[in-house]
């Protein structure tokens, strides 16, 4: 344990073979959520999107807050660095416009796809190799695409506590709240319509 | 793998409850965080692996040109092995689970659309085109943007989530029409 409590934010991520198994057993352990968790499923995927299937939400939700709580409290310890990603807004909602056709056209996300391929699915693997497809596209449109589309509403790499003013804790126990009172609706919604 | 009979321990059960997998994936971002200083992600890497497979079609040298994947080229590094985890991940939990099979033509699908193969993954291929395309300008996918972004508060991470269920909602409405409730799973 000594080696693990000496891992801070300050000292290098594990590097190394060792840094290798880690990455393939944090993946692992993803995917085998995703497969368990049902996501790995072309039809949780699609009906979520008609409302008739809420796995999708209620996993991501979850996810959201729980690793969001952990996330700030490490950081707030001086154990982890935020990752933040600039908030190129233009791109951002073009980019989950497109992500979201292609997720219903799909029934997979690039992760849930790998995890579906891995479990048998053909089609999820077709999704693959169209994947791999579009990120060549992607890359040599890319010139044009960071000279016009992405500086369009490119706030840098923001946070909501920094635009708003509200620190992060109340954020999260606004989530955390607001997520229940969603799984609660949900939950009743599930009961009247199965009934 | 014994005793079919009695209650499945939690390893064969092919669902596990969402709530509990999705608290599962929060505290892999917290160990993802502290043991790799890096978000949770799939088409960062994945991107390189593109540039990797169109190598030998388009040559070499366009590849190491391009300024994207200049950026992003493929490396056995730890985001592309995470990719390799997530699919021996798959794999381990469809085999414990006795759920393993070879799916060509979705139900949902084939209840609107029809049998044919050929569709359905002509489908399935564009439909992978969109979402690698629309990820890559969003700069991450569900796992960066919609869960990684989002734990952090990231205004972008928020709005990809945002985004990508109107559009998905609006896609599906169009597709598939509104949910019957006898449909898919």
């Amino acid at each position: 344990m000594s080696a693990l409590v000496s891992l801070g934010a300050a000292v290098p991520p594990i590097t190394g073979p060792s840094a290798l198994v880690t990455a393939v057993l944090l993946g692992l352990v993803f995917g085998f959520l995703l497969h368990r968790g049902g996501v790995a499923c072309h039809a949780v995927i699609v009906n979520q999107f008609r409302f008739s299937d809420f796995t999708v939400l209620k996993i991501m939700l979850t996810a959201i807050v729980v690793g969001g709580i952990g996330v700030l409290a490490l950081n707030s310890a001086g154990l982890a660095n935020y990752h933040i990603k600039a908030a190129n807004l233009l791109g951002v909602v073009l980019g989950g416009g497109v992500f979201g056709i292609g997720m219903v056209v799909l029934g997979y996300c690039p992760g849930t796809a790998i995890a579906a391929a891995a479990g048998g699915s053909v089609h999820a693997l077709a999704g693959l190799a169209g994947a791999l497809l579009g990120g060549v596209l992607y890359a040599f449109s890319f010139p044009w695409i960071s000279a016009k589309i992405l500086p369009i509403g490119a706030l840098g790499k923001v946070r909501l506590p920094d635009v708003t003013g509200v620190p992060a804790w109340v954020w999260f126990a606004g989530l955390a709240i607001g997520a229940v009172v969603i799984f609660r609706l949900i939950e009743r919604h599930e009961r009247s319509s199965s009934s | 793998m014994s005793s079919p009979e009695s209650t499945p321990c939690l390893l064969q059960r092919a669902r596990w409850n969402p709530y509990g997998v999705g608290a599962g994936i929060g505290l892999l971002c917290w160990a993802v965080f502290y043991f790799v200083d890096k978000p949770l992600g799939v088409t960062t890497a994945l991107t390189g692996l593109a540039g990797a497979c169109a190598s030998p079609l388009v040559g070499g040298d366009v590849i190491t040109a391009n300024a994207y994947f200049k950026q992003h080229g493929f490396k056995w590094d730890y985001g592309m092995l995470f990719l390799g985890g997530i699919g021996l991940g798959g794999l381990l939990s469809a085999l414990l689970a006795r759920s393993w099979r070879v799916e060509t033509v979705p139900e949902v699908w084939r209840a609107r659309f029809g049998p044919s193969t050929a569709r359905s993954l002509g489908a399935a291929f564009l439909g992978g085109v969109l979402i690698m395309f629309g990820a890559r300008l969003a700069d991450g996918c569900t796992s960066g943007n919609g869960i990684s972004g989002s734990l952090q508060l990231a205004v972008g991470g928020w709005t990809f989530f945002l985004t990508l269920f109107a559009s998905g909602i609006a896609t599906c409405l169009v597709l598939f029409g509104r949910g019957r409730k006898e449909s898919g799973s």
